[in-house]
């Protein structure tokens, strides 16, 4: 432990109007499940001193399904995903997410808000969210009247570059909204990490498709984990799979186009985990194992 | 220093301690409780697993403000004063535990674990003992002693 638990404050406010009250000032840090905070206390990099806890709030641990979409409140935690029946049911790239995004006692913990706003680009919901096409909702005060302001966004605009979001000081993630795919959608997830259990991404891909007749992608949404600066979706090889014939007679020039798109907008780095050219490479082969995977 | 309650072990304990201080040093330093172990200090290892609230939880990231009114078991908590707890008895008999830094963490996972699952398959046991290190044993005493206490669970009043 390389920090003095007696230079920070904590507090933990009894309801969600008044955690945004304080927030408001922009001086307090939030801090839910504290798998990400409090491992930076223990090793003395902690640079907010005064926290305000919202792990307790009911008011943001729900998860709320209508016939159109599921709403997950931000302190939803991945063992909260995982026993939802929907969620596996509906958003079954979700419920695999949440299974790798640390251990057991991580996920007892750990929350979806927190993972969604610690911004890390390889963070293990973000690529699920992207391609269901989630939209996030964020909460504030107002610091002179306390009035509550809300503002739902895409959350493919949600993160603007490297661990910086659309959230002001003082504002929270409220929820995230997922519109549900439809039974003709195609789901697909893989993330490569150097074990099985409780690894960070070396690179993840997420893609959900529909094949229309004639064996073509009538749609087709893809996004991934440490290709870049931050989670993204994939757009440029979006579009170029647009309409792209599965036949057997097209598929290896398909796939091989859908290589060269993911190609050119990839750029992730080298770091500790792995480096730029395997994680581009491992991303093009988890790409072209979705493709050859979809019904011709 | 804040004032937080807690239930430890069956018994109700109030403490004055700083909000954000770790749950673990709650229990080592204020609750005299060393059972529970600092591996890794960030939540990869699971040396400091316990229960809270019924659920398994890394106690090193948790701040103690946040365990206020929390129902906590751990180690100490399972055997009564005569007889280890059956989890506790199976690591034993199957040579589960060796340096025994890892052991405490391990049986409450397993704990954990058999509430949920009485009957694990093998990728259940693997799963949920994943955030579990071991350096000594290979891990494959510890499967065993699961496998095992798991069998034991089943059997009619065990």
């Amino acid at each position: 432990m390389h920090s003095d638990p007696t230079q920070f404050a904590l507090i933990a406010p009894a309801t969600l109007s008044e955690a945004l009250a304080l927030l408001s000032n922009g001086r307090h840090t939030p801090i839910a499940g504290g798998t990400e905070l409090m491992v930076a206390l223990a090793a003395g990099r902690l640079q907010q001193k005064s926290l305000v806890s919202i792990n307790h709030l009911p008011e943001l641990r729900f998860i709320q399904t209508t016939p159109t979409a599921i709403t997950l409140g931000a302190n939803t935690t991945f063992t909260d995903i995982r026993r939802n029946p929907t969620i596996a049911a509906e958003l079954p790239l979700l419920t695999l997410a949440a299974s790798w995004t640390g251990s057991i006692a991580n996920q007892n913990r750990a929350t979806l808000g927190g993972n969604i706003c610690n911004a890390s680009p390889a963070a293990d919901t973000p690529p699920a969210l992207l391609v269901y096409d989630a939209a996030v909702t964020l909460i504030s005060a107002n610091p002179e009247t306390r009035e509550l302001v809300e503002r739902t966004f895409p959350y493919a605009e949600f993160h603007l570059a490297y661990k910086r979001t659309l959230l002001h000081p003082g504002e929270l993630l409220h929820s995230v909204t997922i519109p549900l795919p439809t039974p003709a959608h195609h789901h697909f997830i893989r993330k490569v990490g150097t074990r099985n259990a409780q690894a960070i991404s070396k690179t993840a891909l997420a893609a959900i498709a529909t094949v229309g007749d004639h064996h073509t992608l009538t749609e087709v949404r893809l996004a991934a984990a440490s290709l870049a600066d931050r989670p993204v979706r994939l757009y440029t090889t979006e579009a170029a799979l647009l309409n792209a014939s599965l036949a057997a007679a097209d598929i290896t020039t398909t796939v091989l186009r859908a290589r060269a798109a993911l190609a050119s907008e990839s750029c992730p780095i080298d770091d500790i985990r792995s480096t730029a050219a395997y994680r581009t490479a491992v991303a093009a082969n988890l790409l072209e194992q979705f493709l050859r995977t979809l019904p011709a | 220093m804040t004032t937080i309650k807690l239930t430890i072990n069956n018994t109700p304990a109030t403490l004055s301690v700083s909000p954000i201080k770790r749950l673990l040093d709650v229990l080592r330093d204020d609750l005299h409780l060393t059972g529970t172990k600092e591996g890794c200090g960030e939540g990869e290892c699971g040396a400091c697993a316990i229960l809270m609230n019924g659920e398994l939880v890394n106690s090193c990231l948790i701040p103690a403000l946040q365990a206020d009114n929390a129902t906590l078991t751990t180690i100490e908590g399972l055997a009564n004063a005569t007889h280890l707890h059956p989890i506790q008895q199976c690591f034993l008999e199957q040579g589960g535990a060796q340096c025994g830094i890892c052991t405490p963490g391990m049986i409450l996972a397993t704990h954990h674990l058999l509430a949920q699952y009485p009957n694990p398959t093998d990728a259940q046991i693997r799963e949920g003992l994943a955030g579990n290190l071991c350096r000594c044993t290979g891990y494959m005493r510890i499967f065993e002693s699961v496998r095992q206490a798991a069998a034991k669970s089943l059997l009619p009043n065990h």
